[in-house]
């Protein structure tokens, strides 16, 4: 930490810092106003599936840049799972060097595009920005200035690679592609290991790909991210499941000497109420998956899709906002949120709820359902739910929500979602001798190195946590490849 | 990208493809299946391993013509390339010497019953096989079978070959004949649901493998879910094989109809296509 603190004072310290610091008053900076993201008018952007947020144009994150004061103590870094310098990537998009901006991100994030969109900066390094904490005023919009950042550098066309250093010829895999995974082998690629990514689906991306909606992340983003780390020398096998396709002694015979696991929570959760099994009601992962990853919605893809006119999403998470979000898309008249408790409780970030309402859709709070009613056909037809209230809080702190006795009524719903979380995917775990796991199925970790029971295999993000964020598993890939080095350094 | 080596038409709807994959050839035990795409805007299907020879790295498909991706398979030959396959997927047969055991096996399901067979008489069980088809030519792989079995029986719907009959028919005989410790029924939901009643009327547990919609294949998205005993199974990770008194097969039977009308819109829309 104490490093660190070094680090950033000496950086503080720089004379471009120091003459941009002076350049403005902390008082004309503070008068400034935050920065409103250009956004897609709603009802235009709910019939198509480009991005909602258009991004910053420069000028406007110079402007926002310029509200930073680059304070002595930064405490944005501190709410950043990741510790991106935050001042000095600001600063550089104040100073108009937007490649040096972008290259600060990279300093610590491997996909500033992807997170610049879809971390929840709101309770992160937003929440601790000095604007939002000491002046009680909007922070500065880090989050939408990250995307600046990274976007102008992409769309520049010269992309900043980190230099890896020089080869050590050990080899390494990582199991799973999505954030954490690929997080775990920009680190280790840096770090002069030669890396190989496993992915099970036929794309990488993880979540990234089959979960996230093109409108709030583009598959393209992720493509360009990847091919970034491929031109670090990272090699990637879809196709392959560790363990399955080929045995964990195979791969060593092949030289692996450790393993990340990151095959994250691929595994959706039911409530196991009647008829949830009725055609036409699907998991949050099936529906997004076969939109995202398939193009089920393209006439000239073979993978179906049931997208009907009133759909119900069951849950309150960004999933359930991203699912609700592209059954609007696809033509619903009647896109709905069914919840068991209220708006204040719900766990989605508040701009994907914001941009649903804009968008149309309905929000059913405090309704929980009960059963599914099906037609002859064995297709859903009708949803039983059951009005809800809030008690006391529960251990997560959110208010309980309690079923009002005799208060059940039915709601037309030709397409169900259930987008109730997910649990750890049980095929990796299994197929690895030896792996201790939670009650949950979570893999344990030394939650400083990621390293697992096994010393040679760590693990991160989902599957250690049991469904988090894009963020949080990235910081666990971070922490998994210093584990990883230090413990294959010792050998 | 996997190449198909090998292809022979076994009937008309149905063509067995032997395809490239040195892996899953090493990895795959009876039971296991797979998960395909033809190209890149392929759709991902299951399709269980018939066989394997890990010498020459190559897996067995055995495929019917049922829509567009299927009907694309058939039409595929030796030489051409699939963009994607994965596995071995599932969990792989339980196998252990137990006594007498009936496989019954219906149209397509001979296929992922050969390797399960084959299995259960290596393990030093007597295995009675009772194939059936709807008529002569879709009694697929009765060599295999015989060679996997210690006795053969078929049946026809329409009798055109060995006798006129249903698999239950077959079935029914064999226990009546002798003691059976376990049996196996792999098939359309349909006669599954059958087999297993007529298992369980003899008390004999009976394990089926279920074939139902998947899209990975690998427990993320839930299309597979099937009700076992009153709980909600995944076939892909739980599966593909359970305890057949225990499935809920009209509800299975349902489920994969849930795309009948998209799948046969898309289907009559290829068959135009290809046509013109």
């Amino acid at each position: 930490m104490e490093e660190t603190n070094q680090y950033l004072k000496q950086e503080r310290s720089q004379p471009w810092r120091e003459e941009l610091r002076n350049s403005l008053k902390a008082k004309d900076r503070t008068s400034r106003e935050r920065i409103k993201m250009p956004e897609q008018d709603p009802y235009v952007r709910n019939t198509n599936h480009s991005e909602v947020n258009n991004g910053l144009t420069a000028d406007q994150a110079i402007h926002e840049a310029s509200r930073c004061l680059d304070c002595v103590d930064p405490t944005c870094i501190s709410g950043c799972p990741v510790n991106i310098n935050i001042p000095k990537f600001i600063k550089y998009i104040e100073k108009k060097d937007f490649a040096g901006a972008a290259r600060t991100l990279k300093e610590t994030n491997a996909l500033p595009a992807v997170c610049g969109r879809v971390c929840p900066q709101e309770v992160q390094c937003e929440q601790k920005c000095f604007y939002a904490l000491k002046l009680k005023k909007e922070p500065v919009a880090i989050g939408h200035l990250e995307r600046f950042a990274a976007d102008s550098e992409r769309e520049s066309g010269k992309m900043y690679i980190p230099e890896p250093a020089k080869s050590n010829g050990i080899k390494v895999a990582v199991i799973g592609s999505g954030p954490a995974g690929l997080t775990v082998a920009g680190d280790m690629a840096r770090l002069g290991y030669d890396v190989t990514i496993f992915e099970a689906l036929h794309e990488p991306g993880g979540v990234l790909k089959y979960g996230i909606p093109e409108f709030r992340l583009p598959n393209t983003i992720v493509d360009i991210e990847i091919e970034n780390l491929k031109k670090t020398g990272v090699k990637i096998f879809t196709n392959f499941i560790v363990g399955v396709t080929a045995t964990i002694e195979q791969m060593k015979q092949q030289g692996y000497k450790a393993f990340f696991i990151g095959s994250g929570a691929g595994l959706p959760n039911f409530m196991n109420i009647p008829g949830e099994n009725l055609a036409g009601i699907f998991s949050s992962n099936e529906y997004l998956t076969r939109i995202n990853l398939m193009h089920a919605s393209h006439s000239d893809y073979d993978t179906p899709v049931i997208s009907g006119k009133h759909v119900a999403v069951i849950g309150g998470g960004n999933t359930a906002m991203d699912s609700v979000r592209t059954a609007k898309r696809l033509g619903a008249d009647r896109a709905m949120i069914i919840y068991r408790r209220s708006m204040e409780e719900m766990p989605a970030r508040i701009e994907e709820i914001k941009h649903a309402q804009e968008e149309g859709i309905e929000f059913m709070c405090l309704n929980n359902p009960v059963a599914y009613l099906g037609d002859d056909r064995g297709r859903v037809k009708t949803i039983r739910v059951q009005r809800m209230e809030l008690g006391e809080p529960d251990s997560s702190g959110r208010r309980r929500p309690v079923a009002v006795e005799g208060s059940e009524y039915d709601i037309d719903a030709d397409t169900v979602i259930v987008a109730v979380g997910v649990s750890p995917n049980p095929i990796i775990p299994a197929a690895i001798p030896d792996l201790e796991t939670t009650k949950w199925k979570t893999i344990v970790v030394n939650p400083e190195t990621m390293q697992t029971s096994r010393p040679e295999f760590f693990a991160g993000g989902d599957i250690v946590r049991g469904g988090a964020t894009v963020i949080l598993a990235m910081g666990d890939g971070r922490k998994a490849a210093a584990g990883m080095h230090q413990y294959l350094q010792n050998q | 990208m996997y190449r198909i080596v090998e292809k022979e038409i076994l009937h008309d709807l149905v063509v067995k493809l032997v395809i490239e994959h040195g892996d899953i050839a090493v990895s795959r035990k009876p039971g296991h299946f797979i998960i395909l795409r033809i190209d890149e805007k392929g759709e991902r299907i299951p399709l269980t391993i018939a066989d394997s020879d890990p010498v020459k790295g190559t897996i067995t498909l055995v495929v019917q013509r049922v829509g567009v991706t299927s009907h694309k398979l058939f039409n595929m030959n030796a030489g051409d390339m699939l963009l994607d396959v994965v596995g071995p997927l599932g969990k792989a047969t339980h196998i252990e010497k137990t006594g007498t055991i009936l496989c019954a096996g219906g149209g397509v399901g001979i296929a992922p019953l050969l390797p399960i067979a084959r299995g259960f008489r290596e393990a030093g069980n007597r295995v009675i096989s009772v194939l059936a088809a709807r008529t002569k030519s879709m009694v697929i792989l009765e060599k295999e079978m015989r060679m996997a079995s210690d006795e053969v029986i078929v049946f026809t719907d329409d009798g055109s070959y060995g006798r006129q009959g249903l698999v239950t028919h077959g079935m029914e005989e064999v226990i009546q004949r002798e003691k059976i410790n376990q049996s196996i029924a792999i098939g359309p939901a349909v006669m599954m649901k059958y087999a297993a009643l007529t298992s369980a009327k003899y008390n004999i547990p009976c394990m089926a493998s279920l074939n139902t919609i998947m899209v990975d294949g690998t427990g993320m998205c839930g299309a597979c879910r099937v009700t076992v005993g009153g709980k909600t199974k995944f076939v892909c990770v739980d599966g593909p094989e359970f305890d057949a008194s225990l499935v809920d097969f009209d509800e299975m039977i349902m489920r994969l109809g849930a795309y009948k009308d998209e799948e046969y819109k898309a289907y009559q829309q290829y068959l135009a296509k290809i046509k013109a």
